[in-house]
């Protein structure tokens, strides 16, 4: 076990690695410091979160995981509902009504959850009988939609775990994005699919910017990202606040601190009429799915990123700058995150709240962890986390169960996908042999 | 650029940049309290209260010309920056320069806001400083346990929504106010427990769990806040507050005395839980014990200090004090449990316990500077100032960055912390 904590192992490139750190960085306590990096030298452990987060579990226990999670999200369903809790006070004397009363509330909930997010056979049936074909699809499209910034600011995760960071700083970027897009959705008159592209290309800057600021503080000073991140996504908060607080940038006529909202021009089309939500940016999605995958396995900058991410040392005896590459890293990864900003302003909401950034930032870092950090497992677990959104809306319409469970069940998921020997432990699996499954091992501030 | 070359030099360039960029920040605030605050104050004097309605002893108001008052002050901003660039100075007087520098600040803006304005209540302001510290200096407190044991707590925001929870439920429907703060506390020290299995026996990724467990206790308590307490409001979450105590001549003194001595329990709780936590980890063998496993824990272990159980132990102490904490924040204040009631506080302690170094008093200073820019921003908004409460909010966390960046001196964590041991 002791492997884990000196670094990525031999398949990473061991010989610079050697040549760099046999005359000692001089760093003695500065590896598990907060401020890592330049200022004190990149001694001391490579990342292991990278390792964690790219080999975390099999595929097994990923299915496990998800499935107990669903169970316990059941059973917390089942046993907060009165109906349920009053049936279970008479266990003894109806011990068949319990059970079944506590089936039947859980099982009613996840039914509803599924109308809301792949099919509701109710509207199969009516379209048959004249209904509208549109709604059959309803359910699907509210998945993409919801899946949508969740695979943009999922990606703006996962792509500095690739090279070694953890953003947790999606929120502020999404808010950084969302604004600018919205800005000049609203405040710029420009022709049809210009403005929407003008748009969504400020987006992008705007989540760039505030992910680039975090780049430039690490590589300048050594602040560590994770903080710098935190922090940051609070000031973005207030600074929306402060912004939509101000008369250039609010409705007229409106009591509440709410933007006008963006044009037509600039909005993003639908893509199956105008009845259905689902709209041009999970295309958007889609593509930046697929530019971060080249952009990881066929450019420079991604041979570089990985490098990085796997040993900044070995990196920096190979001649290439960690620095360097964090900032260009926290500048892309801003810009997805911001991208999702776009495509929340321009493709569902139009108007600017103090709310707008949601959760999504928080949710990408689940969607990554689960997506293990790769671009296609990143979609998967967007779509995964997007239909549990959109079907606990329904959910919360059909039975008043909260749509909070979702928020419960995701974050499960993640805890469980987190800790492999726990789920073999609860499904009695026998464990793989020590090295061929990482799990994910924990690390100092230092990484 | 070999890699033995590259810290060296680093680390020179930083002591020197450090030291100017400190005279630097001086002199820039010296000058804002010069040209901003001096220059473009109001017409008319900024007056401070000092006594609340019904004080037994009557203390004159202060009122202040803030022109002449903000550019003295100013002045002296300058002066302390340019000896702190031209002079070495002993560690004591550094610290009376910077602490000299804020205060100016504090004094010249709060001068620069009240002028020509209703009178500014100064017990007020502090009373509501210390209200908004107390989940801050708990929460901190937690951290610094859990760090200084080896195991990074980001959960600390969890710790008090679910303190904050089980707190009001449970002293709304049995109608004790204890039993609510022992709840609270406990349900605090329940996620901690979670955050040390998962974190020790699982050796999950610490940052990544903490951040998920804040997801957890979000979504739970915002699930039963929906499901059970809105249903049930009258039964589940109506509970009492606790009433203010008054410690019999101390809480007399005029000005200090309605600040410091006339608070609910959750006061008097946080004095002794800083007390506690600083003595118990810089004056006690277990407090040497407890570093030496935040700080090596091979050599720990090898002198027989048992390393996992050391970590079990802490984390959960500290998710009880953070419970309490939470716990303050509804049946300390407003009574009721509202959703995500803790809005952030956490994260904001965590930037306290940063900015303290890992140390409970520097965590627990922070706090308090913390919860003063909060309380600031509510107080600005009744007298009518210009200055955006958006801003003063943001405070915190500009701060914190500013701190990481290492403007404020060097921040170093403990050496093992966030790194699981595993026994070889």
């Amino acid at each position: 076990m002791s492997e884990h904590s000196t670094g990525p192992g031999g398949s990473e490139p061991a010989g610079p690695v050697d040549l760099a750190e046999s005359p000692a960085p001089g760093a003695p306590g500065g590896a598990g410091g907060w401020q890592s990096g330049a200022a004190r030298g990149l001694g001391g452990v490579p990342s292991s979160l990278l390792n964690a987060v790219l080999e975390g579990s099999s595929a097994v226990v990923t299915v496990l995981a998800i499935f107990t999670a669903i169970v316990i999200g059941g059973l917390l369903i089942a046993f907060s509902s009165p109906t349920v809790l009053h049936a279970w006070s008479h266990l003894f004397s109806a011990p068949g009504a319990a059970f079944s009363q506590a089936w039947d509330v859980a099982a009613s909930a996840f039914s509803a959850m599924f109308e809301g997010a792949i099919v509701n056979p109710h509207t199969v049936s009516a379209a048959f009988h004249g209904g509208s074909v549109a709604a059959i699809f309803n359910p699907l499209s509210e998945t993409t939609v919801n899946a949508t910034p969740l695979i943009l600011s999922g990606l703006a995760v996962a792509l500095a775990f690739r090279a070694g960071l953890f953003n947790i700083g999606a929120t502020g970027q999404f808010i950084g994005g969302a604004f600018i897009a919205g800005w000049i959705g609203f405040a710029v008159h420009m022709p049809m699919i210009l403005h929407v592209v003008v748009a969504v290309i400020g987006g992008f800057v705007g989540g760039s910017l505030t992910g680039g600021f975090v780049g430039y503080m690490k590589a300048r000073t050594g602040a560590h990202e994770v903080i710098v991140t935190i922090m940051l996504n609070y000031v973005m908060e207030f600074l929306l606040l402060f912004l939509l607080g101000l008369a250039v940038f609010r409705a007229p006529g409106l009591p509440n601190p709410v933007s006008p909202p963006v044009a037509n021009n600039a909005t993003l089309p639908h893509l199956a009429g105008a009845s259905l939500r689902i709209n041009a940016g999970f295309l958007l999605a889609l593509a930046a799915a697929v530019a971060v995958t080249w952009l990881l396995n066929r450019t420079t900058i991604g041979f570089e990123l990985r490098t990085v991410g796997a040993n900044p040392n070995a990196a920096r005896s190979a001649g290439m700058s960690p620095e360097r590459t964090w900032v260009i890293v926290m500048l892309i990864c801003g810009g997805l995150a911001g991208l999702a900003g776009a495509s929340v302003i321009l493709g569902t909401d139009f108007s600017l709240t103090p709310q707008i950034y949601g959760t999504y930032g928080i949710d990408a870092i689940t969607v990554a962890l689960l997506g293990r950090a790769k671009p296609g497992g990143v979609v998967l677990a967007a779509l995964l986390y997007g239909s549990l959104n959109a079907g606990g809306v329904t959910m919360q319409g059909l039975t008043q169960i909260p749509v909070d469970i979702t928020t419960v069940i995701q974050a499960l998921i993640v805890l469980f996908v987190a800790a492999p020997p726990l789920v073999r432990e609860i499904f009695h699996l026998r464990a793989r042999r020590v090295g061929e499954e990482g799990q994910l091992l924990a690390k100092g501030w230092g990484s | 650029m070999t890699a033995t070359a590259i810290p060296v030099v680093h680390r020179q360039r930083a002591a020197i940049d450090r030291k100017q960029a400190i005279a630097g920040v001086f002199v820039m605030l010296g000058l804002v309290d010069i040209f901003v605050f001096g220059f473009l104050a109001d017409k008319g004097d900024a007056v401070f209260t000092f006594t609340l309605n019904g004080a037994a002893v009557s203390v004159p108001n202060l009122s202040l010309p803030p022109g002449p008052v903000s550019e003295g002050l100013g002045a002296l901003s300058v002066v302390l920056g340019l000896v702190y660039a031209a002079t070495t100075l002993s560690r004591l007087s550094r610290r009376l320069a910077a602490a000299a520098v804020m205060l100016s600040f504090v004094v010249s803006f709060l001068c620069w806001s009240d002028a020509g304005r209703i009178p500014l209540p100064f017990v007020s302001l502090m009373q509501t400083t210390m209200l908004a510290s107390i989940p801050l200096v708990l929460g901190a407190l937690s951290g610094c346990l859990c760090e200084r044991s080896g195991v990074i707590n980001i959960a600390i925001e969890g710790q008090l929504l679910l303190g904050a929870f089980a707190g009001a439920v449970i002293a709304s429907s049995f109608g004790s106010l204890w039993l609510g703060l022992v709840t609270g506390s406990l349900a605090g020290g329940l996620l901690g427990a979670l955050l040390a299995v998962f974190a020790i026996r699982y050796v999950v990724d610490q940052i990544i769990l903490g951040v998920v467990l804040n997801v957890f206790a979000s979504g739970l308590t915002g699930y039963l806040y929906d499901q059970a307490l809105v249903p049930y409001q009258n039964r589940l979450n109506s509970p009492a507050t606790f009433t203010s105590i008054k410690i019999p001549v101390l809480g007399d003194i005029p000005i200090i005395g309605p600040i410091l001595f006339d608070s609910t329990i959750f006061l008097y709780i946080t004095y002794a839980a800083v007390a506690l936590v600083h003595i118990g980890l810089f004056k006690t063998r277990w407090g040497l014990r407890v570093r030496a496993v935040g700080e090596h824990p091979t050599a720990a272990d090898t002198v027989g200090i048992r390393v996992l159980w050391t970590r079990y132990r802490n984390v959960i102490l500290g998710g009880l004090l953070a419970g309490i904490g939470g716990a303050s924040l509804t049946i300390g204040s407003v009574g009721s449990f509202g959703k995500d009631i803790s809005s952030g506080q956490g994260y904001i302690a965590l930037a306290a316990m940063i900015f303290g170094r890992w140390t409970p008093l520097g965590a627990t200073g922070a706090a308090l500077l913390f919860g003063f820019s909060v309380a600031l921003a509510n107080v600005l908004g009744t007298i009518g100032c210009p200055i955006p409460s958006d801003f003063l909010l943001m405070l915190p966390y500009v701060a914190t960055i500013i701190a990481v960046a290492g403007f404020v001196g060097k921040s170093q964590a403990p050496k093992a912390d966030g790194q699981p041991y595993v026994k070889s």
